[in-house]
């Protein structure tokens, strides 16, 4: 595994639960959160180290383990700090974040940290194509050099928060000689710069999170190539990664998540009760409480700098408990079981698992086995990389892209 | 909840793991657990005084001042781990609980000499027994401590070892030691499924005993070594899996069928994927049982009802794969896969079983069950 950036040993830097506490207890003396605006809030919070712990320092980090960073968010929430609204911004703090501070140069991280973290910049990932999914590495969106800049034409599709992104990571073809793997650079693209045409790409909640992207003539500065060129394969890698675990891999309280819902109903509405569905209901809260443990479990191996494979499966586990649970409470519900809130098509905001309605949630889950990499690709990779069972016979790694059978 | 329990291995147990895998591995080949389950003796007592006494397990969580190691669940868990993929043949769930009883009971020679590993111990339950159950009614004693009854299903009854038996007198409920080898004790062997933990009953017929706890804490007594039982159980459990999975993959890597290794056909490889993610998650799970068990957490009658809900099932599913998916030579007798199929489902029946543990849990989180229909 994964989230491979930085900032891991124990104490590293004389960093502990107290040395944290007093750096809050500082900061909110100098910036009391009842009258400071929120985006000024945010951006000292960043400059004071406060933003991920396990970042370097100046880099909204303190160069401290990464477990640390809840006992500052839990320091700051009980004073009534305003947070950066996570499910606003996931694609930037999950995924963007982690890919530029291991591979951006310093400019780069000097330039996009900040506002990526505050959310004053919303990031999206520019990654799937209409053929190229599953097989990302097959993708045929082009960047071709012009001195300084580079120029990409093609096309991506479900493209969470296009409509609201200010910045886009990106990989596109830069070599189609090259077996397909390594034809590949990775870029940040500017989703304002002339070019760029998002279109809402509605899907089966009748909203649309996600968005079809049409890239005609984009210029990109190379000074926004992240990682060397050709090397973009590897680059993106390290956001796949840090991807399966954000999904899967957040703290939770016992029965937070999917499974309060359910809880909740049980608990208000006895006349909704079966002995049948009480086994199963115990039966998911036992499930969801062990894939807590199970991320509490990787959270703790990667604070003491031992990062283990376990962290391959948190999504995988994640995706289909959501998807036993919210098909479990829509069961539950009975006669309001067929009603569902309202199909209007809108382009919300925010990601939210949880939210609206038990139909909405149930609908929703379908999506955590396929977003990130579906659930049969990642029991590929863990039986090839952590199991070390053989590939399938493939036929597709020595061959020049443009060779490839379409 | 008191802060997050601490889900990892420390190096202590690690070394620890290390020493018992040592062990197990000269002296508990799969060979020979085979071929001592058809023997007389199917305990292996020459293996249970190596570990109990010369590597000091028996007394791993007596406190030092008692004659034990002062250690914790936590480190015990480490060694039911490896007794469990080991399918070790030695009477040490016995010992664990009751050393759990003991240390709320009073006998403090007894818990001397089994901490020291020269007496192995069982509590006179029915393997059976769920945490919370009601004080057993099976065993009446006498005003003088004389025991007539008779226990049904009690696992690791050695010869030469003692009991604790939960019994019911003129003072309300009591726990009781007896010798096994005492006047008044029979003990009737039963051919039991699990060929690495027969289980026997035993008949009180007058057995001299002596009082360990009185009404105020036998109760208590008694269900601590339950709760301790069940939830290093998990820990067992999470061995069996844990070497069932890793059996499986080793064999289907090297197994050819179409000109190809088995092992890298998909519809085999996601099931084993699958398994692998549920030992991950087991792992998880009877770590914070045992963790709780250790800091005496009021969490742990939770942790450990989640533990055993879960890792049974682990257990159960990674040995029915295991044979599945080793073909006609996992449905012999000498491939040793059955001896871990047949302990997997024998302790997914032991100390309650998970549908036992859902109902324990539906009380203790508030998610209750419909009212009965008047
Ligand atoms: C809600 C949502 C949000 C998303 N957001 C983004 C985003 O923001 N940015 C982005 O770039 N992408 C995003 N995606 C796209 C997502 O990453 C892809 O849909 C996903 O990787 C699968 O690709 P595909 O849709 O082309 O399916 P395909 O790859 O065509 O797969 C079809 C089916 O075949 C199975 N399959 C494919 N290959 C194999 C194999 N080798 N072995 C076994 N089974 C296989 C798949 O598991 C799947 O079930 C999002 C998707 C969803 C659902």
């Amino acid at each position: 595994m994964t989230t491979d950036d930085g900032g891991t040993g124990p104490g590293s830097a004389g960093w502990g639960p107290d040395e944290v506490r007093e750096r809050v207890r500082e900061f909110l003396a100098a910036h009391d959160p009842a009258v400071t605006e929120r985006t000024e809030f945010l951006r000292a919070r960043f400059d004071a180290g406060l933003a991920w712990a396990h970042f370097p320092v100046g880099l909204g980090g303190l160069g401290a383990p990464r477990s640390l960073q809840a006992v500052a968010d839990a320091e700051l929430a009980a004073a009534g700090a305003p947070d950066n609204d996570p499910q606003r911004i996931g694609i930037g703090l999950g995924m963007a974040a982690p890919t530029i501070l291991r591979y951006g140069t310093p400019e780069q991280k000097e330039r996009f940290l900040r506002p990526l973290w505050t959310g004053e910049e919303v990031w999206c990932q520019l990654f799937s194509e209409p053929g190229a999914g599953s097989d990302l590495a097959s993708l045929r969106t082009r960047a071709v050099r012009d001195g300084d800049t580079w120029v990409v034409d093609g096309q991506k599709v479900w493209t969470s928060s296009a409509h609201t992104a200010r910045w886009a990571i990106l990989i596109a073809r830069t070599d189609p000689d090259v077996p397909k793997h390594r034809g590949i650079t990775y870029f940040v693209c500017d989703m304002t710069a002339p070019g760029v045409e998002v279109r809402p790409l509605r899907q089966i909640t009748g909203e649309a999170e996600f968005n079809e992207v049409f890239l005609t003539g984009v210029r990109i500065p190379d000074a926004h190539r992240l990682g060397d060129e050709g090397d973009g394969w590897r680059v993106a890698q390290a956001t796949l990664m840090n991807e399966r675990v954000a999904i899967g891999g957040n703290p939770l309280p016992r029965e937070g998540g999917m499974i309060a819902r359910a809880a909740a109903v049980w608990r208000e509405r006895p006349e909704l009760r079966t002995l049948q569905l009480h086994d199963r209901l115990l039966e998911l809260w036992v499930e969801a409480e062990v894939a807590r443990l199970g991320a509490e479990r990787v959270r703790q191996q990667l604070a003491v700098g031992a990062p283990g494979p376990e962290g391959s499966g948190l999504k995988l586990a994640f995706a289909g408990l959501n998807q036993r649970i919210s098909g479990f409470e829509v069961e539950l519900l009975g006669e309001d079981g067929l009603r569902y809130e309202d199909w209007t098509m809108v382009r919300p905001e925010k990601v939210d698992f949880y939210g609206r309605d038990a139909g909405y949630r149930y609908l929703r889950a379908k999506g955590n086995s396929i977003e990130g990499g579906t659930s049969e690709i990642l029991r590929n990779i863990i039986a090839e990389r952590v199991l070390g069972l053989p590939a399938e016979p493939r036929n597709d790694k020595d061959v020049a892209w443009k060779d490839l059978p379409r | 909840m008191t802060g997050s329990p601490d889900l990892l291995y420390s190096d202590v147990e690690d070394d620890l793991r290390a020493a018992v895998r040592d062990v197990l591995a000269d002296h508990c080949p799969p060979a020979a657990v085979l071929a001592r389950c058809e023997s007389a003796q199917p305990y292996d007592m020459a293996l249970y005084r190596r570990l109990a006494a010369d590597l000091g397990l028996a007394g791993l969580t007596v406190p030092e001042q008692a004659g034990g190691q002062g250690a914790s669940a936590r480190e015990l868990a480490v060694v039911m781990e490896e007794l469990g993929r080991a399918v070790a043949p030695v009477p040490f769930l016995g010992v664990a609980m009751a050393t759990a009883v003991l240390a709320v009971a009073d006998a403090p020679q007894t818990l001397k000499r089994i901490a020291a590993g020269e007496l192995p111990a069982a509590v006179a339950v029915p393997l059976t027994t769920t945490p919370g159950a009601a004080f057993p009614a099976a065993v009446r004693a006498g005003a003088d401590g004389a025991l007539t009854g008779r226990v049904t299903s009690v696992a690791d009854v050695s010869a030469d070892g003692v009991l604790l038996v939960p019994a019911t007198g003129p003072d309300g409920p009591g726990l009781f030691e007896v010798p096994v080898g005492a006047a008044g004790v029979r003990v009737e062997p039963v051919v039991s499924l699990d060929l690495t933990r027969p289980v026997a009953h035993v008949v009180f017929d007058g057995a001299a005993g002596r009082a360990v706890a009185g009404a105020g804490t036998a109760a208590r007594a008694l269900e601590a070594g339950l709760l301790a039982g069940a939830g290093l159980l998990a820990s067992e459990q999470l061995g069996v899996a844990e070497r069932c999975l890793e059996m499986t993959v080793a064999y289907l890597g090297e197994r050819r069928q179409f000109a190809r290794v088995v092992g890298s056909f998909q519809a085999v490889k996601h099931r084993l994927a699958d398994l692998w993610q549920e030992v991950v998650s087991a792992r998880a799970a009877a770590r914070a049982a045992a963790d709780a068990l250790a800091v005496s957490s009021p969490d742990a009658p939770v942790a450990v009802s989640v533990a055993q809900a879960y890792c049974s099932r682990v257990a159960v599913h990674a040995a029915e794969e295991c044979v599945q998916l080793h073909g006609g030579i996992g449905m012999t007798w000498e491939h040793p896969a059955h001896l871990y199929l047949k302990r997997a489902k024998a302790d997914e029946l032991a100390l309650g079983t998970p549908g036992r543990h859902r109902a324990l849990l539906a009380a203790a989180v508030r998610l209750p069950p419909p009212a009965p229909e008047s």
